[in-house]
């Protein structure tokens, strides 16, 4: 069922966060606010060694130290649980919570001491005796790839975990007919969210109940069920508690090792254990570094600029575990083609092992990555046949009348309109006197360019990706629930089954059924039961709780309206079509009326007066499943996410040219994520998403030396964007309602940072441009830029001297 | 060792390890959970409280060290259980955070930079804000946030809680010229 966008009163509506309250008040309830009775701390020793036999552990001098209760050892570990779950179908890539006979990379955790306190563990940590055989290591995807590199896994033979070739449409013969060809590689450098909050896990074990209790800064899908299956007990003796706010997220929050670990201890101890990974932990071996790719892009194209076919191969160098990372390959497939009519594509996947720290989900699951490839391959095009960047990408944009539009790789995106948001972005920013500004900036000595991206955030988050890039695996859905419950008083609350990490859900839920309700969104409670009274949720992943959860909510509501309507009308004697539902109350034509209050009497008091087969009480839950995704792979295609938001960048900037620092001058951006339905949330997502993007191309990366020692470790020399470097952004906004949503509503939540990146490097390329130089590697640092530049011009003095 | 604090206008005590960071003591001696360890090594600002009404990262600061000292921390900034500062309210009002980890210190930053510059410029609310790293926002709510904080303190009749425990101390130099709003004129009546 779809609203008309006329009849909205609180759904796109200014309305304050519900959740702001309660956080500027210092009073939100983090992981380390949670203290338990009796609570015993860890500290982790991390290996000297990107890889080394462990030869012995002697744990004695650890043991006599003040206030220690415990060391743990992998052998130990290993011994007692079962391995982490993988995602592909590599069952001799184990994995455990600490390093077991072998360390895959420096900072990896071999022993845990458990202590009264953080401090006493550190301590004792110290004392900890490791005999170490160094074994010989790998960093780079490349050699990484080669047959006699040294395995990071040995049982698995080969660093390759995955290497599959897709070809969707006539790649062949389109490059063959095509007049021009371009070819380049690009480099995105590892980086990740960094969430200012590390993660941290609290759990408790009660012998007497078979219960494990945690409390974790956790944002990850199927979390109790994989707890339960390492430490192998019922799921249902898993609790994990949803009443945790998790300070900050953006996917890489899935401490799974640290949980398992933890709750292992709890178990074996005997207390409650908490782990709050410090910083340094949460950087070198919290196993939540983001993608680290490398693209070899073939595109083929005529003079006209109009794209006809691509290559693209993806390397991708995941570390030192499988994991799920591998899947952040497969999730761009959904939109492969970006918002381009390009007719074929061939897509190569490959992700290896390496001894670097493991990666984990990173806002947009491989696709700001993928972005920044194919926006790039647009500019080079326009380069090529000597067409603005913009004319060549209005030529390639799907129309509008176009939608539903079928990409080669399987999926059909549901609507857009990407020319008039350029339009509209163009016409805000007066684009040709932003090409003035920047030519009188480059007359005054400075360098100065302008940068265009066009993208696409593909939401509504399923996981289609899994059985494309693994057969083994057959998942079809990725639900998401709601359960909404009138009490007898009249009052709402509402269960929502999942964390809570800044993006609103309370809001978004209480304004969705207000609106369905026709009752003030600030008088529903919302509440997040624990997991062993939680309906199904995949949590805040893929760009997905406006559509599913708003979904489940808005079904849930409707439900409960139809429930109203059917009282109402055996009350009136009258058909439940012939009821109609307003200002909280039910009427039919007659005049008759029964109001909230009464209605909710009959349901909570008066069998007598309910219809017959009707339910006492008001009570009605929904489990929505993901719009679109219903089939497995056929032949490598498959429907990825149903719902397609587009984003526009635009931006001036300039380069001081003898100190190489980029300043932004002017970032606009064009939005289209359908209807808003609270627009201080996307414009925040958005905001914030930009300023990700911004550090991802400028500031950002885990840099790792040859002696595979991570070396940007802590943040001050890890940067993150402060107010500094994040300039004023001006959003102009569009809206091309989804089919597919309730409300038309589509995603958000990785808004911004898919686009900002190829922007950001678009910019810099042209302003460097005039001296004959490019980057293709992110991020793209001041030193970087200094000695690119200071290498032109001198090779420039060079070339004119006689 | 035993150190005194004054925290919030109250004075407490705790036994503590000389090592003992203020972040810690405040969180685990005194329960007051709104300061939040980020990075513990005095970047990011998640800790931030104020040492006499200025900003001061609590992990980079011994407990011993604060003895002495008057501690603001975000809990001393609510007026009553249940109701906001202006400052905080403007947060909610521009939805100047996500998660909410970096708020408190954010939040501390801008009360301190509000109550000695009473009309900031953009440029003055992105220096003060500067040293709070926010990973959620892009801080474009944030700024906004201060902007209205700053606007709605102007032209409301309440009293800034410094003014009214510095009385006639405020507004320090630097700040708006006393006589255009007659606010420090009340303070000392």
């Amino acid at each position: 069922m779809t609203v008309a966008p006329s009849t909205f009163r609180f759904v796109s509506s200014n309305r304050r966060v519900r959740e702001d309250r309660r956080f500027v008040a210092g009073q939100g309830r983090y992981v380390a606010d949670i203290a338990l009775e009796g609570m015993l701390h860890v500290a982790v020793l991390p290996s000297q060694h990107p890889s080394a036999k462990i030869v012995s552990i002697d744990a004695s001098a650890a043991l006599a130290m003040p206030g220690v209760h415990y060391v743990l050892t992998g052998d130990e570990l290993a011994g007692a649980t079962d391995q982490l779950m993988n995602g592909l179908d590599t069952p001799h890539v184990k994995r455990f919570p600490l390093a077991v006979g072998q360390t895959r990379y420096a900072g990896e955790w071999v022993a845990a001491v458990v202590a009264e306190t953080r401090a006493q563990a550190e301590d004792a940590t110290e004392k900890l005796r490791v005999v170490y055989e160094p074994l010989p290591f790998v960093l780079k995807a490349e050699e990484a790839l080669r047959p006699d590199s040294p395995p990071v896994h040995p049982p698995h033979r080969s660093n390759v975990l995955l290497d599959k070739l897709f070809v969707w449409g006539e790649v062949d013969r389109h490059f063959a007919e095509s007049p021009r060809h371009l070819s380049f590689r690009v480099t995105w450098g590892r980086n990740s969210t960094v969430p200012i909050e590390t993660f941290g896990v609290a759990a408790a074990w009660d012998p007497w109940r078979d219960m494990l209790d945690v409390w974790a800064s956790i944002q990850m899908p199927k979390y109790p069920d994989q707890i339960a299956r390492a430490l192998r007990i019922p799921a249902n003796n898993v609790r994990v508690h949803h009443d945790v706010d998790v300070g900050g997220s953006y996917g890489v929050k899935r401490g799974i090792k640290q949980s398992v670990l933890v709750a292992h201890l709890a178990r074996r101890v005997g207390r409650p254990v908490r782990f709050i990974e410090d910083r340094l932990e949460n950087m070198r071996s919290g196993d939540a570094h983001g993608p680290d790719r490398i693209f070899d892009v073939d595109v083929a194209f005529n003079d006209d600029g109009i794209v006809k076919s691509m290559k693209i191969r993806a390397l991708d160098n995941a570390g030192a575990y499988a994991g799920r990372a591998p899947f952040q390959l497969g999730k761009p497939i959904g939109a492969i083609v970006g918002p381009y009519k390009i007719e074929s594509v061939q897509y190569r996947a490959q992700s290896v092992t390496t001894n670097k720290a493991m990666q984990e989900a990173v806002r947009g699951f491989g696709q700001a990555p993928t972005n920044y490839a194919i926006e790039t391959a647009i500019d080079k095009v326009a380069a090529a046949v000597g067409l603005p960047r913009i004319e060549v990408r209005r030529r390639n944009f799907i129309r509008k009348e176009e939608f539903p539009y079928l990409i080669p790789s399987g999926s059909t995106y549901d609507s857009g309109d990407y020319h008039t948001v350029v339009e509209k972005v163009f016409k805000h920013a007066d684009f040709e006197a932003m090409e003035r500004e920047r030519d009188r900036l480059r007359a005054s000595g400075m360098l100065a360019g302008i940068g265009i991206a066009a993208c696409l955030e593909p939401s509504g988050g399923n996981s289609s990706f899994e059985p494309l890039l693994n057969e083994k695996n057959t998942t079809t859905t990725w639900m998401d629930s709601c359960r909404i419950n009138v009490d007898a008083l009249g009052f709402v609350t509402v269960t929502i089954h999942t964390t809570s990490s800044g993006q609103g859900h309370e809001t978004l839920v209480g304004t969705v059924i207000g609106e369905v309700l026709q009752i003030d969104p600030d008088m529903i409670r919302v509440v997040r039961p624990d997991t062993l009274a939680c309906l199904p949720s995949n949590s805040p992943v893929g760009s997905r709780m406006a559509i599913m959860l708003g979904g489940a909510a808005f079904h849930a509501a409707q439900k409960l309206k139809t429930k109203l309507a059917r009282i109402a009308a055996h009350q009136f004697g009258c058909g439940e079509d012939e009821v109609t539902f307003a200002a909280s109350a039910a009427s039919d034509k007659t005049g008759r009326s029964l109001n909230w209050a009464e209605l909710v009497n009959i349901a909570h008091r008066n069998y007598h007066l309910l219809p017959q087969d009707m339910e006492p009480g008001l009570e009605t839950t929904h489990v929505m499943q993901v719009p679109t995704g219903n089939k497995l792979p056929e032949n490598g295609r498959v429907q990825m996410y149903p719902c397609h938001s587009f984003e526009f960048h635009l931006v001036l900037l300039t380069i001081d040219p003898d100190l190489g620092k980029p300043e932004i001058k002017r970032y606009v951006i064009g939005h289209d994520c359908g209807v808003v339905i609270n627009p201080h949330i996307v414009r925040g997502m958005t905001l914030g998403g930009i300023a990700h993007g911004l550090g991802a191309t400028l500031l950002e990366e885990f840099v790792y030396d040859e002696q595979g020692h991570l070396i940007t470790q802590s943040f001050m020399d890890y940067l993150l964007p402060s107010s500094h470097e994040m300039p004023e952004v001006e959003i102009v906004h569009h809206c091309t309602p989804s089919p597919h949503t309730v409300f038309g509503q589509k995603g958000s939540g990785e808004s911004g940072y898919l686009g900002s990146p190829a922007a950001i490097s678009s910019a810099i390329n042209d302003a460097v441009s005039p001296l004959g130089i490019s980057f293709n590697k992110l991020p793209i640092r001041i030193s970087a830029i200094g000695d690119a530049i200071a290498d032109a011009q001198q090779n420039k003095t060079k070339e004119s001297a006689p | 060792m035993k150190v005194e604090l004054r925290v919030n206008g109250i004075s407490r005590t705790a036994d503590v390890e000389p090592r003992k960071t203020l972040l810690d003591t405040l969180r685990e001696n005194f329960l007051l959970n709104g300061a939040h360890a980020g990075c513990e090594h005095g970047v990011c600002g998640a800790c931030t409280v104020l040492i006499d009404g200025e900003p001061v990262r609590s992990c980079l600061m011994f407990a011993a060290q604060a003895d002495g000292y008057e501690i603001t921390t975000i809990e001393g900034l609510a007026p009553a259980p249940g109701e906001l500062s202006v400052i905080q309210d403007a947060f909610c009002e521009t939805h100047g955070l996500q998660c909410g980890y970096c708020t408190p210190g954010m939040i501390l930053s801008a009360h301190a930079l509000l109550q000695h510059t009473h009309t900031p410029s953009r440029e003055e609310i992105v220096e003060a804000i500067s040293g709070n790293i926010c990973r959620c926002t892009g801080y474009g709510q944030i700024v906004e946030a201060v902007q209205f904080a700053a606007d709605r303190l102007q032209k409301s009749s309440i009293l800034r809680p410094e003014q009214v425990r510095r009385g006639h101390d405020a507004p320090k130099e630097g700040s708006l010229d006393a006589a255009k709003t007659g606010a420090p004129a009340e303070i000392v009546r």
